[in-house]
């Protein structure tokens, strides 16, 4: 008898301990993320977490192709666009079909009529739909789009037409935006008779590869593989986004398999995962820039030869071994080398603290000055410790005879400070949204950018060659004139450019066909388990 | 009774006034507010951030914030997130079952285990076993949670594989929420497998937060029984003859309970507390977690509401905790 209940005791606590091995079951691919989405609207918000939760659900005009900035077809077959860069046509797929859920059964397939919708939503007060959860549609308004889009027309019921106020080539890489994304009109209407219209940003209807089956907020997100998808069908049949958001703990969950997939390492990890034979560590250079901006308006940094003195003085090749440890590249441009019109031409000021004394001689400061330098309080992919590269930074520039003060504020005042010019240098960054130079070189120095920018730099030949190219098509013209810009940048040394960081996706031997994106994202649309 | 119950209720409107003062006025202390922590390195045109700010109230003088705020928290209106825009009331309702399941048997662990070897101690005062409890219930309650925490997910779950790592159950269950308690959910679903995982998805984290009021108990039923053991009718009942079992479990174990009560009722704002952390670690979808990100996000209506209600939470404890009190020794009542 006794036997027989410690054999029972032991066989129940095996049970229970082994209740948490996954059964075979379905194929289901669990990838360990790192947090809650907001809602399930990519319109209304503005975070990598957020986007990588809709991106399963929903589909663009044009997508970004797997693993590159290239654009693709999405939910347009095709398009035309205007010699002018000003009129973009797009031709819609007539094979897309819309998800369904207990609220909602679609008795149409995706059209204009949506395209419409979701454009107007973001674009026009009068849409009923424009006010629902907030209203606030950031990236519609970072990205221009109010004073950019003329008008919106439905030519017939698969081709939409987009005028722009002034010629724009990087349109179509926005159009692949997340912000860009495309929500049923017929969910819309059945929702406002429900008098639920919130729930469109709740319960997510889309178009895209998996349909959306359940949220528990903090714990998981369920997705199932859509049956009616248009494009290649997923090879797994259950997504599950399992919220951990403590990089530690995420790493353990991948080693023990209860995740195949997990996000954002910890820079001091990579090694023990590296080491794991049941892991491959994927690496991919991000479409980022770390740098320190001088503020040009402010005295000494309006000369150039201090800019240019500064940006020999501090060794560069110093700071990515101390702080980026390996997961950084040297930047001698505003845009990473994996980007189009990459100026490879450009040299990169040498350390040279006796030719920066000289510079600086004979810009009347040979005695040096003082200075404040800024350090941001939080910690980005493109600068993992900007107190530590401030620091650096003082040591170097001290050896020339600048004694520069290190200066910081919680992370709102400290941006809000930067974009009123407050500091005279400023260490700041830029992660890439869609992939296309103007991104970079528009958004952060032309001299439209002045009110936001860090270094309030404002350079006609530069501003020039950028705005020439945003209003050219053809794309090999476009880079020769982001090459130029590149070197009038370089030879007016408005930043001391600092470093592209790599990023690092840790996954197991299993996992096929998962490839990192450029632009920071996790997509699952053509992973699969051996 | 009446009067005591009285006395106790009618010091929780002021304490209730207190503590959504305070939270309001320590988030406001904190700089930065929701629209601003959101904003990356784009930057915002200052004509944008007034109008959002304005949408949102923050244009108005503090003391105009807290009274509409008082007044809509009269209107039983809880307000809603700024990040997410759900109701506070059903965020919390959705997250509570979670952390009230693992507050339960974190608390379970502690009695369980702390009681019995409080007593046992308390009765071989001096031997081996007394000192080894003693020095492991030291150490048990400086234990940093955060630290406690990833050794055993990584003894247990990475190096043996016993338990899993973090999460309420296993991903390839899908279990759909119905009370909010994993541990019922699944009986409903009449799915033993869930089940079993569920269960092994709490024991790690009920460990981990159980620590501290473990050793806690241990400390504090060990003294009190001591000192109950010394007093004359413990001597009168050994002498009359009776089971030494008898005697440490009916005389002096019932007569030791009240400050383990007190005990008992200060470890749920202590697991309320430890359950921020222990969350955290184990990504345990409850308050814990959902109010620190608040804090990150200063999303001030769920750190507001929240706090009020984990208040609200802890005030009832604490009255439960008096009352019972009242039944162990009437001679409180009065």
């Amino acid at each position: 008898m006794t036997n027989w209940s410690a054999t029972a005791g032991t066989l129940a606590l095996a049970a229970l301990l082994a209740g948490h091995a996954p059964t075979a079951q379905a194929k289901t691919l669990v990838y360990c993320s790192e947090g809650s989405p907001e809602n399930f609207n990519p319109m209304i918000n503005t975070t990598g977490t957020t986007f990588d939760a809709n991106r399963p659900i929903y589909n663009r005009l044009v997508e970004f192709k797997n693993g590159t900035t290239e654009i693709s077809p999405g939910l347009a077959e095709k398009w035309d666009v205007s010699p002018d860069s000003r009129v973009f046509t797009f031709h819609l797929r007539q094979n897309a079909n819309w998800q369904s859920n207990k609220n909602f059964k679609p008795t149409r397939g995706f059209n204009a009529d949506d395209v419409m919708f979701s454009f107007e939503r973001q674009w026009k007060d009068s849409n009923p739909y424009h006010k629902v959860s907030g209203g606030g549609y950031d990236y519609w308004s970072d990205m221009n789009m109010p004073k950019l889009i003329a008008n919106i027309e439905k030519l017939d019921d698969y081709t939409v037409r987009f005028t722009l106020t002034q010629p724009n080539a990087p349109f179509l890489a926005d159009m692949a935006m997340d912000f860009a994304s495309v929500q049923s009109k017929e969910y819309a209407d059945v929702l406002t008779k429900l008098g639920k219209p919130e729930l469109i940003d709740q319960d997510a209807i889309g178009t895209g590869p998996f349909e959306l089956v359940q949220y528990q907020k903090d714990a998981t997100i369920r997705y199932r593989a859509f049956a009616g998808y248009w494009g290649t069908k997923p090879k797994i049949d259950t997504l599950v986004f399992s919220i951990t958001k403590d990089a530690a703990v995420r790493m353990a969950k991948l080693r023990a398999n209860e995740c195949q997939v997990a996000a954002y390492p910890n820079p001091a990890d990579l090694p023990s995962l590296r080491a794991d034979p049941s892991l491959t560590v994927l690496s991919q250079p991000g479409l980022n820039i770390g740098y320190l901006a001088f503020n040009v308006v402010k005295k000494p940094f309006d000369d150039v030869r201090v800019r240019r003195a500064i940006n020999m003085a501090i060794d560069k090749k110093a700071i990515l071994e101390a702080v980026y440890l390996g997961s950084g590249e040297p930047a001698k441009n505003l845009i990473p080398p994996t980007m189009w019109s990459y100026n490879n031409n450009v040299e990169d000021f040498k350390y040279d603290p006796e030719a920066a004394k000289k510079l600086l001689a004979e810009a009347g400061l040979a005695g040096g000055f003082e200075t404040d330098l800024w350090a941001m309080p939080v910690q980005r992919p493109y600068n993992p410790d900007a107190r530590r590269i401030g620091e650096l930074m003082q040591s170097d520039l001290a050896k020339v005879g600048i004694k520069a003060k290190i200066v910081s504020y919680e992370w709102g005042e400290y941006r809000k400070r930067v974009q009123a010019g407050d500091h005279q240098m400023a260490q700041l960054g830029w992660t890439g949204d869609n992939g296309d130079p103007d991104n970079f070189f528009a958004t952060l120095a032309s001299c439209a950018a002045v009110p936001n920018s860090a270094t309030k730099w404002c350079n006609k030949d530069y501003d020039d060659a950028v705005t020439k190219a945003a209003a050219t098509v053809d794309q090999a013209e476009r880079a020769k004139l982001y090459e130029q810009a590149q070197v009038v940048m370089h030879d007016q040394a408005p930043y001391f450019l600092i470093a592209h960081s790599v990023g690092f996706q840790p996954i197991r031997n299993e996992v096929t066909g998962y490839v990192m994106s450029p632009l920071g994202g996790h997509l699952f649309n053509d992973v699969d388990l051996k | 009774m009446i009067r005591f119950l009285f006395r106790r209720v009618s010091l929780i409107v002021p304490t209730f006034i207190g503590v959504t003062f305070l939270s309001f006025m320590l988030i406001h202390l904190v700089p930065g507010d929701p629209i601003e922590v959101r904003v990356g390195e784009r930057g915002i045109a200052p004509a944008r951030l007034a109008q959002l700010r304005h949408e949102f109230g923050y244009d108005q003088p503090l003391w105009k914030q807290f009274v509409d705020y008082e007044v809509q928290l009269a209107h039983g209106d809880l307000g809603r997130s700024v990040v997410t825009r759900e109701s506070v009331w059903r965020e919390f309702t959705t997250l509570f079952p979670a952390t009230l399941e693992l507050a339960v048997c974190a608390l379970l662990f502690a009695t369980l285990v702390g009681l019995p070897l409080g007593v046992i101690a308390a009765v071989r005062r001096g031997s081996a076993f007394d000192y080894g409890l003693m020095g492991v219930s030291v150490t048990g309650a400086s234990m940093p949670i955060f630290w406690w925490g990833l050794m055993v997910i990584l003894v247990f779950s990475v190096f043996l594989g016993w338990t899993p790592v973090s999460g309420r159950i296993s991903d390839a269950f899908f279990i759909e929420p119905w009370s909010g308690f994993m541990t019922v959910d699944c009986w409903f679903a009449d799915d033993a497998g869930a089940c079993r995982s569920a269960w092994s998805h709490l024991i790690l984290p009920a460990i981990v937060l159980g620590t501290v009021p473990l050793a806690t108990i241990a400390r504090m039923t060990r003294s009190s029984m001591l000192e109950v053991l010394n007093e004359d009718y413990i001597r009168t009942a050994r002498a009359k003859g009776l089971a030494v079992r008898r005697v440490v479990i009916v005389h002096a174990l019932r007569n030791a309970l009240i400050p383990i009560v007190t005990v008992l009722g200060l470890s749920v704002s202590a697991l309320l507390g430890g359950a921020i952390l222990t969350e955290t670690i184990f990504s345990w979808p409850g308050i814990g977690h959902w109010l620190i990100e608040s804090i990150q996000r200063r999303d001030y209506p769920v750190l507001q509401s929240g706090t009020l209600l984990v208040a609200i939470l802890v005030i009832m404890v604490n009255l439960g905790v008096d009352l019972t009190y009242g039944f162990l020794n009437p001679r409180i009542r009065r």
